[in-house]
């Protein structure tokens, strides 16, 4: 099978999204469903960098803002998740119900 | 006070007539009503200033309306004017402006209006000067008279129903002035409600008047009417109809008299002036007001006429057997507005003027005697700490040595009302009888004359009963009744001798001896001169004979001395006969019919009160509780539900959320792709 970088790129980009989304929607444990959107954003990156190779435009500055905003975010998110445990000892999404009315 | 503009308008072009300080009669009482009203606010127990402001205001607005009326004096007859002094609405074809109009008839309203209001006024410096609400009594009082001249003095519908409706008012503020006494309140409520049916009345005849003659002005109706409108037609009749059951709630007639005995809870001064002398006359006014309409509606002048006759039957025979001073009063003026309705429903325009004229003088006069008489005897049960009726005249007997000026005066009164030769009732209470007659009225005519000789024989009751015979106030009372002040005693004089002289502007030219006097004829003719072509042109003319015979000189004769035998009759029977107890039960047969006033307020009561009430509580079970109230919580109810449904999927778990949002994702996606 005879495939360009860019196609095998793409694949890989889908395969990392299809596989964080699993994980997100399987596992309970916040920190990993945390990791598993990680996943998912930098299938996403991978996406990006292929398509932009193929059609011709500089995409490459854009993943580093991405990677940027993301590590903002996931201080925050860890942030939230610690504080989480500290009130209630767990961090199984299941026994933190805080969004039900 | 601030008027934009004053443009005399005349009703006639040669009119010379121009009013001077029109808006003055109506600000003064005006603002008395607000001086008093911002201490009865700030400073209650300040009676110094009421005591000026309040009479003063008045006696000022009197003064002023005198003035005009020499004005309009020194002019030839004919000319009247009309005030704009701003314009109120003016809205497509309707044109309503602030137009006070002077013309012969409100000017003589005025007179009567202001004058008795003055002298009403200094009465009750001293009948309430130990009221609490003392400055407030004044403010409602002046208001009153604001109202009051805004009614007479309105040159078109809508202006005189503002009128008509704050004097309805200030009379339930009145009636009901000692509030704290719930039964009084409740007759102020019933004064009130009772009215709005009348009103409910003016109003449709106003926009019947609007719908056909395009304009609310008096002047523009009566100068269009007969062209406008069919002599006998129905439109004339449910006009003139519809404004009969206006007169018929304000002026206490049959069917909605009712309210007025019950009035008689507030002040007794108040009853003078209100509910005797001006107020419940404004009905009589309207109808003369709009005089050519119902001289063209043969069926509406039969109604009033005969309910005229009838209440005025009904209420002398209730008067008969009442035993409080005020009700005897009441019902005799309820009975004394039916001759005026009938007077106005014959035709006879200046008669039942005249004798709303004599009515306020000799009336007033007789209340503020029984006002004399309750304060006199509320002050003795006071000293003494006893809590019986001061108004029951059972409790009263042989006053005349306490109070000898009262004593006098009312029996000048009660002369009057009786219609005996010279006073002031004879003339006007004369010329309605024989009108009545004159236009062939021959039913109508036998129920004012027995009517006249009944009001001789209840007000001689009334008179015996409280005067003359033992006292029956008790041993420990008696000592303290006295003679009431001199504040309160010089009204009476005055209105004494104005129930004596008063009948004298109009002496009939059937009389021997007496000059024919028609000064009141030739000041009214102007006004009715329309109204009076009207019923030549259908053909009615005064006979000059009796229904049974007899000329107009016969029968005046014949009804005084009438009213003389029936007044001597009554004294000798009653005043040696012993009178019952305050606390006896009530007469039976006849008498007890009479005392409980025709049973008319239960069988208000049983047929329209209750069925009402009933009605009304299955509107609130089933139309307001059921329908509205369940369409509300229905609709509250489905929400809660939709709410409830929603609240499902709101797991607070991460994962359903997450699934979820796959799901849409993949939807979205596929049906985007697909």
């Amino acid at each position: 099978m005879n495939i360009d970088f860019a196609t095998a790129a793409l694949y890989l980009g889908g395969f990392l999204f299809a596989v964080g989304v699993a994980g997100v929607l399987v596992r309970r444990n916040a920190i990993l469903m945390f990791m598993s959107i990680e996943l998912m954003l930098n299938g996403v990156n991978l996406t990006l960098i292929a398509l932009s190779r193929t059609l011709g435009f500089e995409a490459q500055v854009l993943v580093f803002f991405v990677m940027a905003v993301a590590a903002a975010e996931a201080s925050v998110g860890l942030a939230i998740i610690i504080a989480v445990f500290r009130h209630y000892e767990v961090v199984d999404v299941d026994r933190v119900t805080l969004l039900k009315w | 006070m601030v008027v934009a503009s004053i443009v005399p308008l005349s009703l006639q072009a040669e009119s010379a007539y121009v009013p001077v300080l029109p808006w003055l009669i109506l600000a003064l009482p005006l603002l008395g009503a607000l001086i008093n009203g911002g201490v009865a606010f700030l400073r209650p127990g300040n009676t110094r200033l009421p005591t000026v402001v309040g009479p003063a205001a008045i006696i000022g607005s009197f003064l002023v309306v005198g003035a005009n009326f020499l004005a309009m004096r020194s002019v030839p007859p004919e000319t009247g004017a009309v005030v704009t002094l701003w314009q109120w609405m003016s809205v497509g074809g309707l044109q309503i402006g602030v137009d006070l109009g002077f013309d012969q008839l409100s000017m003589l309203m005025m007179l009567v209006v202001t004058g008795v209001s003055s002298i009403i006024h200094v009465y009750s410096v001293g009948y309430m000067r130990e009221d609490p609400g003392y400055a407030r009594y004044f403010s409602y009082l002046n208001l009153f008279v604001f109202f009051m001249l805004v009614l007479v003095t309105g040159a078109n519908f809508a202006l005189m129903f503002v009128g008509w409706e704050g004097v309805g008012l200030c009379s339930y503020l009145l009636i009901g002035f000692w509030y704290q006494n719930s039964e009084y309140a409740s007759a102020g409520k019933k004064a009130f409600i009772v009215n709005r049916i009348g009103d409910f009345g003016f109003l449709i005849a106003m926009f019947l008047v609007f719908v056909h003659f395009g304009s609310l002005d008096f002047a523009a109706v009566v100068e269009a009417a007969p062209a406008t409108l069919v002599i006998g037609g129905g439109v004339v009749t449910a006009i003139t109809l519809a404004l009969f059951l206006g007169c018929a709630g304000k002026s206490a007639q049959i069917p909605l008299y009712v309210w007025l005995p019950d009035a008689m809870a507030g002040p007794t001064p108040v009853s003078a002036l209100i509910h005797a002398a001006t107020m419940v006359t404004a009905g009589v006014y309207l109808v003369a007001r709009t005089s050519v309409l119902f001289a063209m509606s043969p069926v509406t002048q039969a109604v009033v006429a005969a309910t005229g006759a009838a209440t005025a039957l009904l209420a002398a025979s209730i008067a008969t057997q009442q035993y409080d001073i005020k009700k005897v009063l009441a019902y005799s003026t309820v009975s004394q507005l039916g001759y005026m309705f009938l007077a106005v429903g014959i035709g006879a325009w200046t008669a039942g003027v005249f004798h709303l004229m004599t009515h306020a003088f000799f009336k007033a006069l007789l209340f503020l005697g029984s006002g004399a008489v309750i304060h006199a005897m509320h002050h003795a049960f006071h000293h003494t700490h006893r809590d019986d009726d001061p108004n029951d005249m059972r409790n009263h007997g042989g006053l005349r040595r306490m109070m000898p000026i009262t004593w006098i005066t009312m029996w000048i009164g009660t002369v009057a009302i009786a219609g005996v030769f010279p006073f002031a009732g004879f003339f006007s209470k004369d010329e309605i009888i024989w009108a009545s007659g004159a236009y062939g009225y021959g039913i109508l005519w036998g129920v004012a004359l027995v009517v006249a000789l009944m009001t001789a024989a209840y007000m001689t009751r009334l008179m015996v009963l409280t005067f003359h015979g033992d006292n029956r106030t008790g041993a420990d009372a008696a000592p303290h009744l006295h003679e009431v002040p001199a504040v309160m005693w010089v009204p009476l004089v005055g209105l004494g001798v104005l129930s004596v002289v008063g009948g004298w502007i109009q002496i009939p030219d059937a009389l021997p001896v007496l000059p024919g006097v028609h000064v009141l004829h030739d000041w009214l003719e102007p006004v009715f001169h329309p109204a009076s072509a009207v019923m030549e042109t259908r053909g009615l003319h005064a006979a000059h004979e009796s229904p049974v015979g007899g000329g107009e000189a016969l029968w005046a004769g014949l009804s005084t001395v009438l009213a003389v035998i029936v007044i001597l009759l009554t004294f000798r029977a009653l005043v040696a006969r012993r009178v019952e107890p305050a606390d006896a039960p009530a007469p039976a047969g006849l008498a007890g019919i009479l005392y409980n006033k025709w049973y008319v307020d239960e069988l208000y009561d049983r047929t329209i009160i209750r069925p009402m009430l009933a009605l009304w509580r299955g509107c609130w079970r089933i139309v307001d509780v059921g329908v509205i109230d369940g369409t509300l919580n229905g609709v509250a109810g489905g929400a809660r539900l939709l709410g409830w449904f929603g609240s499902l999927f709101q797991t607070g778990r991460v994962a359903t959320y997450l699934f979820f949002f796959v799901t849409g994702v993949l939807v979205i996606l596929g049906t985007l792709l697909w």
